[in-house]
Formats: C-alpha cells, sequence, structure tokens
C-alpha cells in the first residue's frame, strides 16, 4: 500500500513536475540560441505574470479559460474519449451566451439574465458536441475526425452569424451589439472596490468562481455519482461496463454533452465577463489549450487548476516579455507551450524508469 | 548418472520483479530424453522460469547449463540456437498463412522465399514421418483445428532445430481426445531423443505422461520426484504446502422447479455469426446444471445471451417469470433486478475493471443500488464498507477496498468477483469458469461455495472447459458442440470418455453410421 501511495504520488506530482521543469529547460536553451538570456527572461515572465495586481489579474483571467476547456477534455478523456473539439464547442456555447444576453429584456434583473447566459453557454456547447458524440456512439465514426471538423463548420457558422445576422446595421466589423448590462458580470476589482478594497484594474471577473465552482462539481460528479462512475467505467474497460448494465453508446453522448457544455463555458468569461458583446475568434486558442492543460492535470480538477494557473502565467508572461524584449515576439509563447505539451504529453513517462528504478531499492528495505 | 545426461540446468537461478520474488534460488535438472512436469500454483514461478530459459527475462543471479555448455539468453534467438524450442498457451501463428509459410517464419533466409520453401518442405515431411506429426502443409492454419495448429507449433520448433521443447499448458484448449493424441506424440518424441519441459497444473497429466516431475512453490523449488514414486495428493500438497481436498463432497441434489427454461435458442456473436442454434434446457432451482465443450463451440455466447450481454435471434428464455425473445431483450440490469447473477468468463476484461479500486469493481453492476445512492450522491464510504465486508466473506486477500483491482493475485480478482454476485443472494447464477487461472487452494474454496449455493435452493449454470471440474459439480450436464446440443447426461453418470465423444460431436456420427449400416 505504501507503494501504490509512492507510486500515485510519482505519477501525480513528480513525474509532471519532472516534465515541466525539463520543458522550461528546452525553453531556456531556446532562448539562449535566440541570444536571450534565460534568466533575465525568467525574471521578466515571473514579474509580468505574478509580480503586481494587474499582471496577476491577467493571469488568472487567461486561466479560468484554460479551467473551462480543461474540464472539457479531461470529461470526455474519462470516457475514453479525446474531444478535440473544444475550440468549436467553446465558440458555438458563446453564441448561446450572447443570444440570451442580447435579446433577454433588460429590465430583467442580473440574478436571472446570468443564469440564463451561463445556461444558453452550457446548451449551446453541448449541443455542438451531441452529433461527433451521436456519430462515435451509433455510426462508429471517430470522435477525434469528427470533433476537428466540427472546429471548422463552429468557424465557418460564426462568420456567417456575426456578419449576416448579428451585426448592428452601419457597422463594419463582424461584431454583435452591446449585451444587455444585466448580464455583465462584474470584474474583480470593481467587487474589491465595493468592499473598500484598491487593486489594479484587469480583465479578471467573477467567472472565475464559475471556474471553481464547476471544477468542484466535475470532481463530485467523477467521483461521487453513479453517473461519473459509468463514465468512468465506460473509458477503462467498454466490455466491463456492458457486462454491468451500462449501455456504452449512451454514455459516449452524455459525456459529449457534458464535455461540449463545459467548453461552451468559454464565453461567460471572454463575452460576459470582458467584452460585453460577440465578435470573431473570442476562443482563439483556448481549445487547444485545453487538452494541454487536461493532459497536465491527470484529468483530475485540483490537477487542471493548477495547469490551468501555469498556462495562465505562460500567456501573460509570455506577453510581457514580448513587450520587454526586442527579439522576442509573443509567439515565444506558443513555443513553451509546445514544449510543456511535448513533455507532459508525448513524453509523459520520460523519467518513469528512472523514478522506479531509483526507488526500488528503497522498496526492497521495507 | 552420467554428466553428458543432462540437458538442462538450472543452478540458483534467481529472478526478482521489483518487491516480487518471482524465482528464490531455483534449480532444476531435466535429463536427456525425458519428459519432465513443472508444476505449481499460478504465481509460483513456473512462466518465469521458462521464460528466462527462453530469453524473455534475464536472471537477476545464477548459472544455466544446456547440454552442458554456459547459457546466457538475451533473446529467443539464442535459445533458438542453442536448441531450445517453446510452445505457448496462446499460439504464435499467423492465422491466414499456410502451415509451411508459419513454419519458415523467422528463418525465411534471404529475399526469395521460395527456394527455403521448397527446403522446409522436404524437411517437414521427414519431421512429421519421424515423429508421427502429419499435418497438411498448403492449407491456411486457421481452417485447422485447434490440436492440429499446435501440431504446427512443435513443428516449428523441431524445423528450428529444437532438442528440448517447453510446452505451457498445452492442453488447455484441447478435447481428452486430442490430448490423449498429443500425449502420443510426446512419446514418439521422446524415442527420438527429444527432452520435453510439460508445464501444467493438471496433476493427472503429470502422473500419466511425465518421467519426473518438479514442483513450484512461492517461486521456489520445492521438490523433485520421480513420477512413479508419487501420486497426485503428494503433489497437491507440495503445490500449496498443505493438504487439499482434490474431490469436492457433496450431497445429492434436491431439485427444484424450473426457473430458466430455453427454447430452440439462436444467438448471434458480436461479429454476428451464428454460434448457437436450436439449443433448448431447462435450468431448476438446487441444481448446478454444467455446460461442457471445447473453446469456442458457442458455450461463450450461449453464456452471454443468458446474461443479456448479446440478444438472441431466435427462440426463446423463459427466466423468473420474464420471457425474453429476439423482440423482447432484457439488459444485464434489468437481469441482475430479476435476481439473475452472472459471473463471466473473461475475469480481466469483463468481470473487473482492472484500472478501478476493488471497492469499485464490487460495485460493478450495482452502482444504481437504491442503498448505496442517496439522491444524485454515490456514497463511497458505504460502497468500501460493504466491499470490506464481502472480501471478509469470501477470504479475498488483501481486504483492503482502496486497492488496485489488477493489483490482487487472479484467485482473489476471481473471488471478488463471486462475492460481488454470491452476496446478492440471486436466484440464478450463471457461472463461466469460475476457477480459470486460480490456484488450488482457492479452486477447492470457490468449488465449496458453489455447491453452498446450490444447496442454499439456487439455479446454477456452470460453463467451464475444465471437463474434471463439470464433472465434480454438476448434478446434470449438457455438451454443446458447434453450437449445439450433442448429448445430456446426469452428473453421476458421466464418464471422460463419453463426454469427450459428445464434446467432438463423434456419438452422434457414429450413431449416424450404425443407423446407414442397418
Amino acid at each position: 500500500m505504501t507503494r501504490e501511495r509512492r507510486l500515485s504520488w510519482i505519477n501525480g506530482l513528480l513525474m509532471p513536475f519532472l516534465n515541466v521543469l525539463t520543458a522550461f529547460i528546452a525553453t531556456a536553451i531556446v532562448f539562449v540560441l535566440i541570444g536571450v538570456d534565460p534568466i533575465e527572461a525568467t525574471k521578466i515572465l515571473i514579474y509580468g505574470a505574478l509580480g503586481y495586481d494587474e499582471g496577476l489579474g491577467y493571469t488568472l483571467y487567461y486561466a479560468t479559460n484554460f479551467v473551462f476547456t480543461g474540464l472539457a477534455v479531461a470529461v470526455a478523456f474519462h470516457a475514453g474519449l479525446f474531444n478535440i473539439g473544444g475550440e468549436g464547442q467553446a465558440y458555438v456555447g458563446g453564441l448561446g451566451t450572447a443570444l440570451v444576453a442580447l435579446y433577454l429584456n433588460p429590465a430583467l434583473s442580473a440574478w436571472i439574465v446570468i443564469p440564463l447566459a451561463i445556461s444558453g453557454g452550457l446548451l449551446f456547447g453541448a449541443l455542438w458536441a451531441i452529433i461527433p458524440a451521436y456519430l462515435q456512439a451509433y455510426r462508429g465514426s471517430h470522435i477525434v475526425i469528427t470533433t476537428i471538423m466540427f472546429n471548422f463548420l463552429a468557424s465557418a457558422l460564426m462568420v456567417y452569424v456575426l456578419v449576416n445576422v448579428l451585426r448592428e446595421v452601419g457597422e463594419m466589423s463582424p461584431e454583435s451589439g452591446d449585451f444587455i448590462k444585466a448580464s455583465w458580470l462584474p470584474f474583480v476589482h470593481d467587487v474589491f472596490a465595493s468592499f473598500g478594497y484598491k487593486i489594479a484594474k484587469s480583465p479578471l471577473n467573477l467567472s472565475i468562481l464559475v471556474a471553481l465552482f464547476f471544477s468542484g462539481l466535475v470532481w463530485f460528479f467523477l467521483w461521487h455519482t453513479r453517473w461519473g462512475y459509468a463514465i468512468r467505467a465506460v473509458g477503462k474497460s467498454n466490455d466491463a461496463a456492458i457486462y454491468g448494465g451500462i449501455n456504452p453508446k449512451k454514455v459516449i453522448v452524455i459525456t459529449m454533452c457534458i464535455s461540449g457544455a463545459l467548453a461552451g463555458l468559454v464565453g461567460i468569461n471572454e463575452l460576459m465577463g470582458v467584452q460585453h458583446r460577440l465578435f470573431l475568434n473570442f476562443n482563439y486558442g483556448y481549445g487547444f489549450g485545453g487538452i494541454a492543460v487536461a493532459l497536465m492535470g491527470r484529468n483530475h480538477p485540483v490537477g487542471i487548476l493548477i495547469a490551468a494557473f501555469l498556462f495562465g502565467i505562460l500567456y501573460q508572461g509570455g506577453a510581457e516579455l514580448d513587450f520587454e524584449l526586442q527579439n522576442v515576439s509573443r509567439d515565444i509563447v506558443v513555443v513553451m507551450q509546445g514544449l510543456v505539451i511535448l513533455f507532459c504529453g508525448g513524453l509523459e513517462y520520460l523519467y518513469r524508469p528512472i523514478l522506479i528504478r531509483f526507488l526500488a531499492p528503497i522498496e526492497g528495505t521495507e | 548418472m552420467a554428466e553428458s545426461n543432462i540437458a538442462i540446468e538450472l543452478i540458483n537461478v534467481d529472478k526478482h520483479f521489483g518487491a516480487v520474488h518471482a524465482n528464490d534460488k531455483v534449480n532444476l535438472s531435466v535429463q536427456s530424453g525425458t519428459i519432465h512436469g513443472i508444476v505449481g500454483e499460478n504465481g509460483a514461478g513456473k512462466s518465469t522460469l521458462m521464460s528466462i530459459l527462453y530469453g524473455f527475462y534475464q536472471a537477476d543471479s545464477g548459472q544455466i547449463k544446456v547440454f552442458n555448455k554456459d547459457f546466457r539468453a538475451i533473446s529467443s534467438k539464442q535459445s533458438i540456437e542453442a536448441g531450445i524450442g517453446m510452445v505457448h498457451q496462446h499460439f504464435m501463428l499467423v492465422d491466414n498463412f499456410t502451415v509451411l509459410e508459419n513454419v519458415i517464419l523467422g528463418s525465411e533466409g534471404g529475399a526469395l522465399i521460395s527456394e527455403s520453401l521448397s527446403k522446409a518442405r522436404i524437411e517437414l515431411t521427414r519431421l512429421a514421418k519421424e515423429y508421427g506429426l502429419e499435418v497438411e502443409l498448403d492449407v491456411p492454419v486457421e481452417s485447422l483445428s485447434v490440436g492440429m495448429q499446435q501440431r504446427v507449433e512443435i513443428l516449428k520448433g523441431l524445423y528450428k532445430g529444437a532438442k528440448v521443447l517447453i510446452l505451457d499448458e498445452p492442453t488447455g484448449v484441447l478435447t481428452p481426445q486430442e490430448s490423449d493424441e498429443l500425449f502420443r506424440i510426446f512419446e514418439a518424441l521422446k524415442n527420438q531423443g527429444v527432452t520435453i519441459i510439460l508445464i501444467t497444473h493438471k496433476l493427472r497429466e503429470i502422473m500419466s505422461i511425465t518421467d519426473h516431475v518438479s514442483v513450484m512453490r512461492a517461486g521456489k523449488m520445492v521438490a523433485h520426484r520421480e513420477t512413479s514414486k508419487t501420486n497426485p495428493e503428494e503433489l497437491a500438497e507440495l503445490m500449496i504446502g498443505r493438504k487439499v481436498l482434490l474431490n469436492i463432497q457433496k450431497s445429492k441434489a434436491n431439485t427444484g422447479k424450473p426457473v430458466l427454461v430455453a427454447k430452440n435458442l439462436e444467438i448471434d456473436n458480436e461479429q454476428g455469426l451464428k454460434r448457437v442454434s436450436d439449443v433448448s434446457f431447462e435450468a431448476h432451482s438446487g441444481e448446478i446444471l454444467g455446460i461442457a465443450g471445447v473453446t469456442g463451440n458457442g458455450q461463450g455466447t450461449l453464456l452471454k445471451a443468458l446474461a443479456g450481454i448479446l440478444p438472441i435471434s431466435n427462440g426463446s428464455i423463459e427466466i423468473m417469470g420474464e420471457t425474453i425473445t429476439s423482440k423482447n431483450s432484457l439488459n444485464p440490469e434489468q437481469l441482475r433486478n430479476l435476481g439473475v447473477a452472472h459471473v463471466p468468463e473473461d475475469r480481466q476484461r469483463m468481470g473487473m475493471i482492472a484500472e478501478f479500486i476493488a471497492s469499485e469493481t464490487a460495485l460493478l453492476g450495482y452502482h444504481n443500488d437504491k442503498s448505496i445512492n442517496q439522491g444524485i450522491w454515490l456514497k463511497r464510504a458505504l460502497v468500501k464498507a460493504n466491499c470490506e465486508s464481502i472480501m471478509q466473506a469470501f477470504d479475498v486477500r488483501p481486504i483492503n477496498p482502496n486497492l488496485m483491482s489488477s493489483n490482487f493475485s487472479g484467485g482473489n480478482q476471481q473471488k471478488l468477483i463471486l462475492a460481488r454476485e454470491f452476496e446478492r443472494d440471486p436466484d440464478v447464477l450463471i457461472i463461466g469458469q469460475p476457477t480459470r487461472g486460480v490456484d488450488i487452494g482457492a479452486i477447492e474454496f470457490i468449488r465449496k461455495r458453489i455447491i453452498d449455493m446450490r444447496d442454499a435452493g439456487k439455479a446454477i449454470i456452470l460453463i467451464s472447459v475444465e471437463l474434471e471440474e463439470i464433472m465434480s459439480l454438476s448434478d446434470r450436464i449438457v455438451v454443446m458442440c458447434d453450437g449445439q446440443i450433442t448429448g445430456t447426461v446426469n452428473g453421476e453418470d458421466a464418464d471422460e470418455a463419453t463426454l469427450g465423444m459428445m464434446m467432438a460431436n463423434a456419438l452422434q456420427s457414429e450413431n449416424e453410421l450404425k443407423g446407414a449400416k442397418l
């Protein structure tokens, strides 16, 4: 049992930590190659992401998006499904949110509008996942292929909707009009201000609480309900699930709906929290980032929170690097992300044999 | 005994897997030209030992001599060169290759294979004659019977120059007649000077065919015996370290009313191939109905249909007052609610989830049970407590509901599954291969529990490839061959020869022959 615990400790904490560390070392080498002092770059990155109110606010704001898409990927993964479609589900989910936030009666209370707008995101995200799910469950079309295709479909659909339907008369840019006030999620700096604390302005808004709430909900759902049990059973062994009276086809459809719904929450943060209107490509990169976050976070909500925070740091710190250093562009963030994904995903078990061998003599003495 | 007579000698061979001491200073010497049996419970280290000999693993320490030469295999290549051949439990054959193509696999010898094919043909014809191993060379392997495929495996070894053949549980997939045939081949091989190492857990085979027998227990070699100077009881005791009841005592069945009636069943397997046709039988409460047959003759498909996993395409099953037809099917959960419990044949893939902890495996099939759910909340503490109590009742070791299912031994996994199904107090029990891959101590325990359930008035349908198991447990036996029932006998009247004939569907053809003559 101690061996069990030690192994789970290696798998859950030590290995991800070493993998991230390796990714950073590799990034440092890249910095040296392009003539940037890696220590200085690290200082800028950390300070830019965590060193002051505004930077931290941005970091957490980016992290919020990654929590939603990370949870989406993780839930699907527990049923053995690789949902690559977070990008599209987030996009269409945003449409759901926007429709509620645009057309509801402006006189309604925020206590009614906000839950409805969130539900709109959940519903549209789920709907966008249901067709790939159905095709996987009942027609055997691989979910990876169909969800990727649905990302492109979402893209085309949103351009059409924004240009032809939601664009206001006389406007040049493909974006909707402003959301009704009642749908705006308060900024964290405003909330603090109302209690008398003054912090710097940042896009960080109360959707971070929604993200924490859904993290807890996903944890409870997966490990403390019979449906979560069914999902995990299907993911681990289809035959055993059937034996246990679980219908894997239904589970696939339901799981993908939940996954899509979670991805659909990106719009809460971006649209209801910050921009208060629907515009093109607000979802850009978060759906795919969510895959890396879920991988790094071992598909566990706690791990996802940590990984999302790390990705938030990379996003915000990377922007600072771009700003501060001349021979660094924002693309360096993509490089760093790529390295993190490479070492956490592709080379997940890089250190495992070494760690096991290292720990074997300790176990022998027990 | 002269030194030169030793084919294989192991001296203090030691092998660890992490904390597991798989082979603990094992000594073994196998005389050339004899049949040497190695017996032991599952996990005793037999397979590890043979894998070291065949180059799959390397020993941590110790010495191996093959024909008095020091030997250290890094891969199976060295073993083959040293004259060791291995026939695995699961055949290593390419199904759609012909026999000839399979035999030269790995020794094609050049870019063009026509030359080696014709060379192999001559050599194989010679070998087949010499050892009585006649096989058609130009038919695809998949069209051969299992017994014939095994011959191909043996031929493959001999063709590569094996002077020592290791066979891992070779009779597991054979009918008794095919096994006897295999033993005749062993005799022929032995007479030609080939050394045979036979790994098995069937003591009957050890007694009837081997010259020497070595017993392993918990990684150690505990005894070497000349077969003529030992007996099954002694060997069983050596294997598990205490006395065992090889024949389970059971009283006469107190048969009640029929609770499961199958009529003219026709069932397709997962691939849509018809595997069961026109099967009818009744199972009564208080009775064990055994279904015998060689693996793959439709018993597995039948079992899945009875458990609601596969739909039936024709006929009907009346079960606990409900009627299942092709139009009205019940899923596994509905059947469980009716009081039908199912212990699946494939423990690893179906009965449990290897990556779930024990308490979650103990929940499989019952996760919707009201007693452990409160609203949406699945009460894990209660699930664990329940798991602990059924583990106690079935002596599952270690009693730890948090341990990963895959970390239990085969016997304990099986006991956990049986505990899950038995402790729900079902009325009908459908049990597939209850003791496959389970050690002797656990076999005894499991069989006793099955009989206890019968005595408690449950209807039990038992499917097993172990004839001995079917015969010692069943009150009535139906035999299946090629998807049909080829015979029904009472448990006490059953003998191996008759069942074997029915399993090969030979009785009927004999009768037909007689009928034709009359």
